[in-house]
């Protein structure tokens, strides 16, 4: 199979090309550096949101705990740039980070992954807790309720960019695998699955593992580039934001979690100035796409399928 | 000995609590299979209420129990009606994200109009302290025992004796069998969430009088511990709610007391992965066997 073919070409010249526009209005000062954190926060919500659409809308398994490995990764980070304070110890703290959170997620995956639906839900929402309230009382390394201060940053653009493109090419591969095929058959229906001859434990724990994985990068680049992390940031709220991301672009669709990353961090930004009211405006919007739209913005479809009508009438469902 | 005997005092109060709070959600669970995440808010409600009422009217803890149970068994069922109602045939995450929603929205409806500030709540009770030997008792602790112990009952007599509780039970054991029976489900589903938000409603007024404070962010904790509590007596058992709740306060509050309090927590949580591996089904919860 030829990796420069006509599809691959044209994903390469439209991901040079969001680079290359943002980085011009970054460099030219219309995006102001107050906007580029919005641009941070939206990659790094992309990166999570993906990640958990894996576990949750591609292999079925509903998590309340991606902020824990999101924590995993940013405390690893962290400790490992405030004592190498050097792009090669960003690097290096991005890789412990990532790996540090997909082995907890191996070790957390094959006990939790056995319980289904909502008491998995609220198996990994305690397990999130754990990991927080066991951060909380590390005092002499991870400084306790007060947090890490003054992680050197690295994070940029570009890091942010590249690390957002990585997370999107792999999932959205490993998805078209036929691991990835053997974990949508898990969610559809676990029973006929294992009948079929699929190990599920094994690939619900794979699934589990890679999304821990991502959410460890996201972690990492969070603490990178916010200078500061404290237990409180990563706690169930934040995995219901994530979590609230994946729904609203739809479970099952990588793109709809992308568009609904950029949305509803534009929509936070816009609420900005508005900000007793902002949460509830957050909410009672939640509330009214779940009622007017429960599947999400995308359901299970990719943003590409909208272009393939010729096949509209062969699809069989 | 003395030290276990106060801790296991201290808990049996705390336990009440979590055992009221915890109730509501294995009603709702029994009934509609929805973790009503908006459950502990409805108990924060209830505490506000019982707070309005006994600072600017001056009523005395029994009539603020019963308007507070009032106001949240309405707030209960309008939540029914106008959020989970509408999503009842979509799929089980959609209810959730729903049920997070309205959480967050009485957080912060309740956070613009009073103040993210901790209030401090009225004393109702007297403040005496009973001894005996080298344990102490509080008025506050024996009153919200013989709330808790009341409502139970009351709720036990509702669920079990009369025809409502007849229907909240087929309701929970087959929707459409008990529709086909001429069960109004709609109503009885309002009836479960008024009941449930009402134990809740209580349980926020007592832990206003037994913490003394109160803030609109005070749900959140407590409803996911009363949560584990409903799990580890069985999901949709009535009984299991109650002995889960009380042997989570009792944990708590022996973790805080012999160990790390800041770990009580984690205690819980870890208690809670233990169940759901050993016994997912729960103390009380019956074993549903999967069909093909």
């Amino acid at each position: 199979m030829k990796v420069l073919n006509k599809k691959n070409i044209i994903t390469l010249i439209i991901v040079s090309v969001i680079y290359a526009v943002v980085q011009a209005l970054l460099a030219s000062g219309i995006i102001s550096s107050f906007y580029e954190i919005t641009i941070a926060t939206i990659c790094i919500n992309i990166i999570l949101a993906v990640s958990l659409n894996l576990v949750t809308g591609f292999t079925g398994q509903f998590s309340l705990g991606h902020a824990g490995f999101m924590s995993i990764g940013a405390y690893a980070c962290a400790l490992i740039n405030l004592k190498m304070n050097s792009t090669a110890g960003f690097l290096v703290g991005i890789a412990a980070g990532a790996g540090a959170a997909a082995l907890v997620g191996i070790l957390i995956g094959i006990p939790t992954l056995r319980l289904k639906g909502d008491y998995l839900a609220i198996a990994t929402l305690g397990m999130a807790e754990i990991i927080r309230v066991i951060f909380l009382n590390m005092d002499d390394i991870t400084n306790g309720a007060a947090g890490l201060n003054g992680i050197p940053r690295f994070t940029s653009w570009l890091w942010l960019f590249v690390f957002t493109v990585f997370t999107l090419v792999i999932i959205n591969n490993f998805v078209k695998s036929s691991q990835g095929r053997a974990c949508i058959s898990i969610r559809e229906d676990e029973i006929a699955a294992e009948s079929m001859g699929i190990n599920t434990t094994k690939y619900k724990v794979m699934a589990f593992a890679i999304g821990a994985f991502f959410a460890g990068i996201g972690g990492a680049l969070y603490s990178s580039y916010f200078y500061f992390i404290s237990p409180t940031i990563f706690g169930f709220q934040k995995s219901i934001d994530i979590l609230v991301i994946v729904v609203f672009g739809g479970m099952g669709s990588i793109t709809g979690s992308v568009i609904a990353a950029i949305l509803l961090a534009v929509i936070t930004t816009m609420l900005q100035s508005y900000s007793e009211l902002r949460m509830i405006i957050y909410a009672a919007l939640l509330i009214a796409i779940m009622i007017f739209r429960p599947q999400g913005l995308m359901g299970t479809k990719e943003v590409t399928d909208l272009f393939k009508f010729r096949r509209k009438d062969a699809k069989v469902e | 000995m003395d030290q276990l005997l106060q801790q296991i005092v201290n808990g049996i109060s705390l336990g009440s609590i979590y055992a009221l709070i915890a109730l509501g959600y294995t009603m709702v669970y029994g009934i509609i299979k929805l973790i009503n995440f908006a459950h502990g808010d409805v108990y924060m409600v209830g505490a506000y209420v019982g707070f309005f009422v006994t600072t600017y009217t001056g009523l005395g803890f029994i009539p603020a129990l019963i308007i507070s149970m009032a106001a949240c068994a309405v707030l209960g069922m309008t939540i029914e009606k106008v959020a989970y109602k509408p999503l009842r045939n979509s799929s089980r995450i959609a209810v959730l994200i729903t049920a997070i929603g309205v959480s967050l929205l009485l957080e912060y409806i309740m956070m613009y109009f009073v103040g993210a500030k901790v209030k401090s709540y009225p004393n109702l009770l007297s403040g005496n302290v009973f001894k005996i030997g080298k344990i102490i008792i509080k008025t506050q602790q024996i009153y919200i025992v013989l709330t808790a112990l009341v409502l139970m009952v009351i709720l036990q007599y509702v669920v079990n004796k009369t025809k409502v509780g007849k229907a909240m039970r087929a309701v929970s054991a087959d929707k459409d069998a008990a529709q086909l029976m001429g069960i109004k489900v709609d109503s009885t589903i309002s009836f479960t969430f008024a009941i449930g938000s009402a134990l809740a409603g209580a349980g926020g007024v007592l832990v206003g009088v037994y913490y003394n404070s109160i803030d609109p962010l005070m749900g959140m904790m407590p409803g996911l511990k009363a949560f584990v509590a409903a799990v580890f007596g069985g999901i949709g058992s009535i009984p299991g709610a109650m002995i889960g709740g009380l042997s989570i306060g009792m944990l708590e509050t022996l973790v805080s007391g012999y160990g790390n309090s800041m770990y009580r927590d984690a205690a819980v949580f870890a208690f809670l992965i233990l169940i759901l591996i050993l016994k997912p089904s729960g103390l009380l919860g019956k074993n549903t066997k999967e069909k093909v």
